[in-house]
């Protein structure tokens, strides 16, 4: 190695200066990059259509519409009951989240409430697929960075929260397990028990990953600083969940609103991160997946006794009237407005899905971003097809 | 490899070579909607484990697979996609559809954007029942898959006239509704 005199180092500052120069007065050409609608890192079939100026993101826009199934076209032809085996399938991470916020709307309408029991055992459900959800995000994040491990051991502990879900409710996607006045059935025998143990390897799952993935240099360095979305954006372009949270606004409908869900008789924090970026939308995740056990785990010591449904005519009409009931889940707040006129279905259900609001701050995010970074701001974004597609 | 475009293979050379390309089967990941997720969990996870059955689920692009996974809802807007991802492999090339969305079109039956069943744009060789079916049941349709390979006549293939048994006529297997032997 040898050393640069001082005449020599001044010349190769001059020498780059004059490069960076010819680099602003040469105009390169633009680039447009089609990312999608089939990509791995899309979760699905999104379609990112980005305009580039050397490796710099100038434009970007989602183009959706590759998952529109027509839901809210299909609800106006099925009956009430039938139509939560059609909305289990919008947010197919978290199916029995989906079921729940319209189930209380139709509750709502008829001016029924579900027996304590079941709404306790429909928190424990929800959260358990709050769980699924977004422990398979964890996993997925190391794949867009580079790292496979991880999605094996979320593959591996997610496994473990499916049986829970299937030995109580025999489905092991798509549940179909809630019904207007309650529950399908109770709990299995031995479920309680099975489900403890889960929750402790879950929350080991927890660890591992902030271990591996959390802590690693390279993770860190992709995703610090990166995709940084302030509080005030983020309120305007409608993000919600832990999209918003990690921009420091302390929002969350499980504590800020009372439906008829167990969430008031259960002790636990809701995470914010002030910084706004990529990380912290990972690290309020994570935090999300133990804050779960942990409800989780209080829920089945204060179980209460009972049945599992009222009474409900054996065809369901809905009273005329309109209801708006939207819940935390796990991509965020997930709402329906449901307008019955009296008929076995809905006259028109609108859907109100967290991650069409989600995405739809890509175009500002990714302005200005390098290309190998619009996939990990797309990954901790998070969002589903078919919850945006619908 | 001229002898097998023109068909020329004697029968248990042929034999030899399908058992070697039923257990290299490099597939395509077709991920659409929630099947996607059960065949991650087939593929990708240390439970179900699919590599033991001779099968890499992990090329980059479908140029490089000999079979594709279509899992979950195609609807008309994805359909050409599909068609021309399909188009991008390179013969022999088997195709797998996996869940009731793509085998027909599923709870969307009368939904007026999805397509009804993925074998209006590219022929299928197994249909894999179910909403959406459990990873074991892939693991099944695979082992199908490969079986039917095993009886094919090569040169019909690598002429591009489709699937032609060397031993007898079968039609496109259904998983459950046992094997053909």
């Amino acid at each position: 190695m040898t050393m640069l005199s001082e005449r020599q180092q001044m010349s190769y500052i001059a020498a780059q200066a004059a490069d960076a120069r010819l680099n602003v007065e040469l105009e390169t050409e633009g680039m447009t990059l089609n990312i999608g609608p089939q990509h791995p890192a899309t979760h699905g079939t999104l379609r990112i259509i980005a305009r580039l100026d050397g490796e710099q993101v100038v434009w970007a826009e989602p183009s959706a519409g590759y998952m529109h199934r027509g839901y809210e076209k299909l609800t106006e032809v099925r009956t009430f009951p039938q139509v939560t085996a059609l909305i289990n399938r919008i947010d197919w991470l978290g199916s029995f989240a989906n079921e729940v916020p319209f189930i209380l709307a139709a509750e709502q309408l008829m001016n029924i409430e579900a027996p304590p029991r079941a709404q306790h055992i429909r928190t424990i459900l929800f959260e358990l697929s709050r769980i699924a959800n977004v422990s398979l995000f964890l996993g997925d994040l190391g794949v867009q960075m580079g790292a496979v491990t991880p999605v094996f051991m979320a593959f591996r502990d997610r496994e473990y929260v499916l049986n829970l879900i299937e030995g109580a409710t025999g489905g092991r996607f798509h549940p179909n397990f809630d019904r207007i006045g309650g529950l399908k059935d109770d709990l299995p025998k031995g479920w309680l028990d099975e489900t403890r143990q889960v929750m402790k390897k879950l929350r080991n799952f927890c660890d591992e990953i902030e271990d591996l993935l959390f802590g690693n240099e390279i993770f860190q360095s992709r995703t610090r600083g990166i995709g940084v979305i302030p509080a005030d954006v983020a309120r305007q372009y409608g993000l919600s969940g832990a999209n918003l949270r990690a921009s420091g606004v302390d929002w969350d409908l499980r504590r800020d609103q009372s439906l008829p869900l167990a969430y008031d008789k259960v002790d636990f924090r809701v995470w914010t991160h002030p910084d706004g970026d990529s990380w912290a939308r990972c690290w309020i995740r994570l935090q999300e997946v133990r804050e779960a056990t942990k409800i989780v785990d209080q829920l089945i010591e204060t179980l209460p006794p009972g049945p599992v449904m009222t009474k409900v005519p054996r065809i369901i009409k809905v009273p005329e009237g309109e209801a708006w009931v939207s819940t935390e889940n796990p991509l965020g707040e997930m709402g329906y407005y449901v307008v019955s006129k009296g008929d076995l279905g809905p006259f028109r259900v609108k859907i109100r899905s967290a991650s069409f609001n989600n995405i739809s701050i890509t175009p500002w995010v990714l302005k200005g971003v390098y290309v190998p970074d619009i996939i990990t701001i797309l990954a901790s974004l998070y969002f589903i097809l078919g919850d945006i597609d619908r | 490899m001229g002898l097998v475009d023109r068909g020329r293979l004697p029968a248990p050379l042929t034999k030899l070579f399908n058992i070697g390309r039923s257990y290299s089967m490099w597939v395509y990941q077709w991920g659409l909607a929630c099947c996607a997720i059960e065949m991650g969990a087939a593929f990708g996870s240390p439970r179900y484990d699919v590599m033991r059955l001779g099968v890499i689920p992990l090329p980059a692009s479908p140029r490089q697979a000999d079979l594709v996974v279509v899992s979950g809802t195609v609807t008309d807007k994805m359909a050409p996609a599909v068609k021309r991802l399909y188009e991008q492999m390179p013969e022999p090339k088997y195709v797998i559809s996996m869940g009731s969305c793509a085998n027909c079109g599923g709870p969307y039956w009368d939904s007026y954007s999805v397509t009804k069943g993925v074998d209006q744009i590219v022929p299928v060789d197994v249909y894999v029942p179910g909403c959406p079916p459990r990873p074991e049941a892939l693991l099944e349709g695979v082992v199908l898959l490969q079986q039917r390979i095993k009886h094919e006549d090569m040169g019909a293939r690598w002429r591009g006239e489709g699937f032609k048994p060397i031993v007898r006529e079968s039609e496109p297997i259904v998983v459950g509704g046992g094997p053909i032997e």
